[in-house]
């Protein structure tokens, strides 16, 4: 195999990094190659959990409808998101005894951050 | 009034048109490191070529005392010209003129110039520099837009488009370049976004610069937006002009054909740019260069999901585009990103008729939590669907793996590439030999005395039988086994008997690719 010839023009040769290689592994089998930024910083998955009320979207928190110790059901209303000029009624994704309300009346909302948590 | 006296009101009128929105504006435009309006035109075009239209062309704003104001050709240079001998239809938003806001009259010129290009039938060049809808003019602005993405998509694979982006181009502004083929950036000059940083920081309250939002950079290496990125105008304008040399005026014509050229030459053990082993990473642009005339190899969205390379080159004179993994990034593997990219590539070539050629050499789809959840299963079949949809000559060389369903995703036989032809390091298998091994195996290496040492020599029995194209061979999937030195010969011929190739598909309104 060691003798195919193949017609290239040197000084134009895109060369390979060496120094930027790194091992990728697909399963059984590990390559040498460069990885891509977007791979190198993709972020790890998380299981949902339906306890864990988060923002969908940043925003401001407005209102509770629910307080520490209440009993909501699916569906329940638990507060008021104002986000892109609407309120949004922020609903519960499970039912269960309200833990905690995160966020005060007023408060900046990150997106994916915990809003309310259920036991 | 004499004739002269009529002339020279002619001119003066012209004068007052031409300077925009005076010097003051222009001297502002100019520290931005950016060119005029008109100076952009002319600089990309053909010397004396251009011909400019609806010069006199006023605003049509009522509301706001609007109807005091004069704005020179509404913000807007439109006409007609040459690149290099092509015919191009052209317009520029002029940011000196009421910040290139876009209003009635001035939707009205870009529409009037595009109507022109589809009906001569030649490319629509658009240099973008406006700070979006002319707020006064309301509901007539959005109408503007809206008259300007109808014609885009009606013009879309009839005759190229080509979007500039030379300045902001925000909100609904961003919808005309995404229709458009290919999307031209300049660092620091280029700003696209839906909505910029004050509105993402009053709405969301999230703080990030114009640059670091919607920069040049941003759009030609994370969203892929753009298709080519420049450091000046200028570079910008010669890759608009190479482009151009590329691809034809409609769908109706092939590119101009160049004088045929071989590749520059000169010979190398193979295992210096080409290890026969699958896992050793190598540029796969040096086999383009080694296989095209002249090596001029013309990449399309170079910073952009590296593991697939895309981008324009010519076989005996003739324009080709070039589909190749790229073992260097990620081992070159179909994801997300790189099916977008590849899939949009073919269905230009297709529209306009450039004969395809893939390169083939990937473990195949990228497997991961993240890749499932971005829609990998809906991205990675627009590559399917787009291959298997052209019916422009497409030719398909199988450098070394070729796994799973990355091998039929990359124009194999099975969706009617015309030839597929396999180097002697070519892989053909639907998974990598010691993922197969361990499957094909399991009983008799977990039954073994010593599981290891059972393991590698069933690896080693299935990487003989298997881990080759002659299997493929057998079946007719592979036309013909090749020496890598053979290649070009091989792909020319296989060109030269595919002229007049034609197929059609069955007949309908049309398809529904996964978008």
């Amino acid at each position: 195999m060691d003798e195919f010839n193949i017609n290239l023009y040197t000084e134009e040769l895109y060369p390979v990094p060496e120094d930027k290689l790194e091992i990728f592994r697909l399963g059984d089998d590990a390559y040498r190659t460069t990885l891509s930024e977007k791979h190198k910083n993709k972020k790890g998955w998380e299981p949902v959990n339906l306890k864990l009320i988060k923002a969908q979207i940043p925003g401001i928190m407005r209102k509770a409808y629910v307080k520490v110790g209440d009993k909501v059901n699916l569906g329940d209303k638990l507060v008021v998101l104002e986000a892109m000029k609407m309120k949004n009624d922020i609903l519960a994704t499970d039912k269960g005894v309200v833990k905690e309300i995160c966020f005060k009346t007023g408060e900046r909302v990150a997106k994916g951050e915990i809003m309310v948590r259920l036991k | 009034m004499s004739l002269k006296t009529k002339t020279s009101d002619l001119k003066k009128r012209m004068m007052d048109a031409v300077q925009g929105g005076g010097s003051q504006a222009i001297q502002k435009q100019k520290a931005g490191g950016k060119l005029t309006a008109r100076e952009r035109i002319l600089s990309l075009l053909d010397k004396e070529s251009f011909h400019e239209y609806d010069l006199f062309v006023e605003h049509a704003g009522k509301d706001f005392d609007m109807d005091k104001k004069y704005l020179p050709g509404d913000g807007v240079v439109t006409g007609t010209g040459t690149i290099q001998g092509h015919p191009v239809c052209i317009y520029a938003q002029d940011f000196t003129v009421a910040g290139g806001s876009l209003g009635y009259m001035h939707a009205k010129k870009i529409a009037k110039i595009m109507d022109h290009a589809m009906k001569l039938k030649v490319p629509i060049i658009g240099i973008n520099d406006s700070g979006g809808a002319r707020i006064q003019e309301g509901v007539n602005s959005l109408a503007g837009y809206g008259e300007i993405f109808y014609r885009n998509t009606q013009a879309s694979g009839y005759i190229p488009q080509i979007s500039v982006i030379l300045g902001p181009c925000a909100g609904g502004a961003v919808y005309s370049p995404a229709l458009t083929d290919f999307v031209f950036v300049v660092d620091k000059i280029s700003k696209m976004f839906i909505t910029g940083p004050e509105v993402i920081k009053t709405v969301i309250g999230e703080e990030i610069s114009m640059e670091d939002l919607g920069g040049a950079r941003v759009h030609a290496s994370i969203t892929g937006n753009a298709h080519f990125y420049a450091e000046s105008e200028l570079e910008c304008f010669e890759q608009i002009k190479e482009l151009v040399s590329y691809i034809p005026w409609n769908n109706s014509k092939t590119a101009d054909p160049f004088p045929p050229k071989n590749p520059k030459s000169r010979t190398y053990k193979i295992n210096s740019i080409f290890p026969t082993n699958p896992k050793q990473p190598y540029d796969v642009r040096n086999i383009i260069m080694a296989i095209c005339d002249d090596s001029q190899f013309f990449e399309v969205q170079k910073l952009w999901a590296a593991n697939i390379v895309t981008g324009f080159a010519r076989m005996n004179g003739q324009t080709v585009g070039f589909v190749a993994n790229q073992p260097l990034v990620l081992a070159g593997v179909l994801d997300v990103d790189s099916s977008d990219k590849s899939a949009r590539f073919i269905r230009f070539c297709d529209s306009f008729n450039i004969p395809l050629i893939t390169l083939v050499d990937l473990p195949g789809y990228l497997p991961g939590i993240d890749q499932e959840h971005a829609g990998v299963i809906r991205h990675g079949a627009k590559v399917l669907y787009a291959y298997s949809e052209a019916t422009v000559p497409k030719i398909t060389v199988i450098l070394r793996k070729a796994y799973g369903g990355g091998y039929i995703a990359m124009c194999s036989n099975h969706l009617r590439a015309d030839f597929v032809f396999a180097w002697p390091t070519a892989e053909i298998a639907v998974m990598g030999p010691e993922g197969a091994a361990n499957i094909i195996f399991r009983k008799e290496i977990m039954g073994a005395e010593n599981p290891d040492d059972m393991r590698k020599a069933k690896i080693k029995e299935y990487k003989e039988k298997f881990a080759n194209p002659y299997v493929a061979a057998a079946y007719g999937y592979v036309d013909a086994v090749i020496e890598p030195s053979e290649t070009r010969k091989f792909v020319l011929h296989a060109m030269d008997i595919s002229k007049d190739k034609d197929v059609k598909g069955p007949v309908k309104k049309h398809g529904i690719p996964p978008f």
